[in-house]
């Protein structure tokens, strides 16, 4: 059994302890938006905050995380899809197959949090993750305007 | 007038087991559909294309994938512009291929590759749209006692145009339904557009956001299983022995199911268990008859079919073979293209819920007749109790349309467990070491050129693997595979070579390694037009001559492939030095039926390669979407310089070295480039936009690293070689 604290709301899951953080988000909690693509910390397609850091849950196991540290998924970035970066991701109509999306948008919130303006060449060197249809160059236009915009660095 | 078209250009093929329906000729509205008597306030279905709901939702049925490339839209946007709806309106939905067979396959194919998802279908997707406008206006004026022609159409509202009266499409659907459809209709001129042609947004992109989209990993079914999968890595290979008893008590395990001779899965209560559970299964493999392939045993084999006299003729024009013997000044390179894998985000997946009765699948693919026909199959039962409800894809590139081997396993481990819903989803090593890799090839260029620098004379020589003799027999001809030569025709719309040649010959020695191939986004234009257009700036700089220059001295007789490549050259200012330490290099090809041109600027710093920019222009005839046409083409570039600089899969003992992204790397924001992009289209064909841009990528790049450092990258990926 392991406690965790996801989106705000505690909760019991029946999951052996090396099961990676991913696997229990996605199986014994039930949130789907958080994607597997490579169980080795690679492509990103996994990133969840934890305390406000970006992570990729794929590598790490559940027990490595405290029942109070905050979990935030993909589904508690906002309440309606209105996180200053989904609204740029939507305005620039960003994401082609979107598998990768969530991710990418976690991954750029948790940058957010610790660069607030960032520049091109600051978002090139931190955001690795993968993406195969090839958004790149829409996601870095996007984390600009989110920057561009007020609230960009609320809880994420 | 157009006649209304038969959709059901293309046989449904499975098997031994006879396809309900089968094919049909002429436009049909089933008996099934909206001729049944519709309850007041239900969705009314007018034909197959077009529902409408009482509160004017307007769902259009799209038969395509959406797999990323924006098919769902720019379909929607064709049905919609005939139609004269309300866009704001729109949504969408895919038929099942059990309603599609059911219906006399009345929504065509549903394949999704080649580029071919709007280029193919275009035509009978607006004939669905304006067949429906007509019974819609039809059913108002019949109750207004009014003549139809007097009635028009726009955003959804019928109007009564000699009294101003108006209704909505909601408001008569149910009774358009009945109405008999017109046997011919009238097409709008794609001058008078106002949806399709446009920059529309995908309807696809809120809940990609959030997480609200389902894909095929996402699944839930009440009562699911899990499983995980692993098939002999070594190709040809086996199951020697396995101890199903070492893992059977394993937290969560369920079942260990034998799939074939080659292939185990564990089913457990969740796919973390169930693939740790996979993982520490004792399995002996027999390496099988391929043990001793590797790398370099291939490259040795394509590299004697560079000389080989067994060679299928794919071009050829005056005799080439005469002219080189003739000598001059003569030019010669051997190039090469490794093995990728598709490497989609998401890896392979499918859900099957198998009854004695009944089998039905859940699966992100390509082509959902062929889901239908593998399951099928894998379930002996009729083709008509079985289905295939299709999910958007997290990725295909063509890993998931002809093969559709996790349809196969997923049947085969839920037959199992009758009436329990099975979830299988392969693991990233799973996923590469059992790809439909591109092919591998390797090309001899030999070129003559006459006194003043003119190229009269070319022989390229293919060596290497078919695709379609593997997973397409029945589309070769006699022997030769045509799709090898994929931008290299004479002539025709699919792509033919740009450049007028007095002395031509394109040739192909089959060589088929063990290794299964497969269509990878691009296909063999990606690995030609490396040859092709990397071979002319040799070629140019033999001569003397501007690469620019020397490509457009043999292109006169090819306007459409000169006007892109003349547009990508003036955009990056050819006709001026580059900027300071910068270099460019430029291709241009047609492939999948459009015209596509790329110019690079790279830099090469201390042998680190740097791309600055790329400038891409393509000609696809009719544009359904600019914005996501640009969209595509900066994709291309993602796919096309990921191939370029790092995708390679190595062969060692009959198996895939590669088995992750740590080892199979690819493109990553930090090196991708800045891409210009230019649509222009020319009208008066419809060409594809998902690939073809792809194969001017690597050999723009090629060139330009060239220029930078006389360097000639002949082999690719590029990780292999210093510029140093």
């Amino acid at each position: 059994m392991a406690r965790l604290t996801i989106n705000g709301e505690v909760r019991d899951v029946d999951a052996d302890p090396d099961t990676p953080l991913l696997w229990v988000i996605r199986e014994q909690v039930g949130l789907t938006g958080t994607k597997f693509g490579c169980g080795i910390a690679q492509c990103g397609a996994c990133t969840v905050h934890i305390d406000g850091v970006a992570i990729r849950s794929c590598a790490m196991p559940v027990s490595a995380v405290a029942p109070e540290q905050r979990i935030v998924t993909i589904e508690g970035l906002s309440p309606d899809g209105s996180h200053p970066l989904q609204k740029a991701w939507a305005a620039l109509d960003v994401p082609q197959c979107g598998y990768c999306q969530t991710g990418m948008i976690m991954a750029a919130a948790g940058l957010l949090q610790t660069n607030p303006k960032p520049s091109d060449d600051d978002i090139r060197a931190e955001i690795t993750n993968i993406c195969r249809c090839g958004t790149y160059n829409r996601v870095r236009a996007a984390i600009k305007l989110a920057a561009k915009g007020a609230g960009a660095t609320q809880e994420g | 007038m157009t006649q209304v078209q038969s959709v059901s250009r293309r046989g449904f093929i499975v098997g031994t087991a006879a396809a309900a329906g089968g094919l049909s000729l002429g436009f049909h509205i089933p008996l099934t559909g909206g001729a049944l008597a519709q309850p007041v306030g239900s969705p009314a279905e007018v034909n197959a294309w077009v529902v409408i709901r009482p509160d004017e939702t307007v769902v259009i049925r799209i038969a395509r994938s959406e797999m990323g490339q924006g098919t769902l839209t720019g379909l929607a946007q064709l049905v919609a512009e005939e139609l004269e709806c309300d866009w704001s309106k729109v949504t969408t939905e895919y038929p099942t291929p059990g309603q599609n067979l059911a219906r006399q396959r009345v929504w065509g194919s549903f394949s999704t590759g080649g580029s071919r998802g709007i280029r193919d279908s275009h035509e009978y997707v607006r004939q669905g749209g304006a067949v429906a406008r007509e019974m819609l206006v039809a059913a108002a004026a019949a109750r207004w006692n009014a003549p139809a022609g007097e009635c028009r159409a726009s955003k959804g509202v019928v109007t009564h145009t000699p009294t101003g009266r108006t209704t909505s499409y909601g408001a008569v659907a149910a009774d358009a339904s009945r109405m008999t459809p017109p046997k011919t209709v009238a097409l709008k001129d794609p001058k008078d557009w106002t949806i399709a042609g446009k920059p529309l947004k995908r309807l696809d992109t809120a809940d990609k956001l959030t997480g609200k989209q389902v894909y095929g990993v996402d699944l839930k079914l009440p009562g699911m299983l899990n499983a995980a999968v692993k098939a002999c890595p070594h190709f040809g290979g086996r199951i020697a022995s396995l101890d199903a008893a070492a893992v059977a008590t394993m937290p969560g395990v369920r079942k260990v199911v034998r799939i074939d001779d080659a292939t185990v899965a564990v089913v457990a209560d969740t796919w973390w268990r169930a693939k740790t559970a996979l993982d520490a299964l004792p399995i002996v493999w027999d390496e099988g008859p391929n043990r001793a392939v590797s790398s370099a045993s291939i490259a040795e084999t394509l590299k004697a079919g560079l000389g080989a006299d067994d060679a299928f003729v794919g071009t050829t024009m005056g005799d080439a073979r005469a002219a080189l013997a003739r000598g001059g000044r003569t030019v010669t390179a051997d190039y090469a293209y490794p093995y990728q894998n598709h490497a989609t985000m998401e890896p392979m997946n499918a859900t099957a819920l198998y009854t004695p009765e009944r089998c039905e699948v859940w699966v992100p693919t390509q082509n959902g007749e062929a889901s239908l026909a593998a399951a099928a199959e894998a379930a002996g039962l009729p083709v008509d109790r079985c289905d295939i409800h299709k999910i958007h894809l997290g990725g295909g590139f063509g890993r998931r349309g002809n093969f559709q081997d996790y349809v196969r396993q997923a049947v085969a481990i839920a037959k199992d467990l009758p009436g329990t819903p099975v979830k299988l989803i392969w693991s990233r090593e799973e996923d590469m070491l059992h790809g439909a890799y591109h092919p591998i090839t390797q090309a001899r260029m030999t070129g003559t050129l006459d006194v003043d620098g003119n190229l009269t004379a070319l022989h390229m020589r293919i060596s290497g693997q078919s695709i379609l003799a593997a997973v397409r027999p029945e589309g070769m001809q006699g022997g030769k595979d045509p799709v090898v030569f994929q931008g290299l025709n004479a002539a025709g719309p699919e792509g033919h070579l740009g450049y007028a040649i007095k002395d031509l010959l394109i040739d192909h020695a089959m060589r088929n390694p063990p290794v299964p191939p497969g269509f990878w986004r691009g296909v063999n234009l990606n690995q030609n037009t490396i040859y092709v257009e990397c071979f002319m700036d040799e070629l140019a700089h033999a001569a003397g001559v501007d690469p620019l220059a020397f490509r457009r001295k043999l292109m006169a007789n090819h306007p459409k492939h000169l006007a892109v490549l003349d547009a990508v050259a003036q955009r990056i200012g050819w006709d001026r030095p580059p900027p300071a330490g910068v270099a460019r290099g430029l291709a241009q090809i047609m492939g999948f039926g459009s015209h596509v041109a790329a110019a690079a600027e790279v830099s090469v710093t201390d042998g680190r390669l740097k791309i600055h920019r790329i400038v891409a222009a393509t000609d696809p005839g009719h544009m359904v979407n600019p914005a996501q046409i640009e969209r595509q083409v900066e994709g291309s570039f993602v796919y096309g310089l990921s191939a370029a600089l790092y995708g390679e899969c190595t062969v060692k003992n009959g198996r895939i070295e590669q088995e992750n992204f740590d080892s199979y790397e690819v493109m990553r924001m930090a090196e991708m480039p800045d891409v210009e992009t230019i649509v222009m289209p020319s009208g008066g064909f419809w060409g594809g936009v998902g690939e073809p841009t792809i194969a001017v990528a690597a050999p723009a790049v090629l060139n330009a690293i060239f220029a930078a450092t006389g360097k000639r990258i002949r082999t690719l990926p590029l990780k292999n070689h210093s510029l140093a």
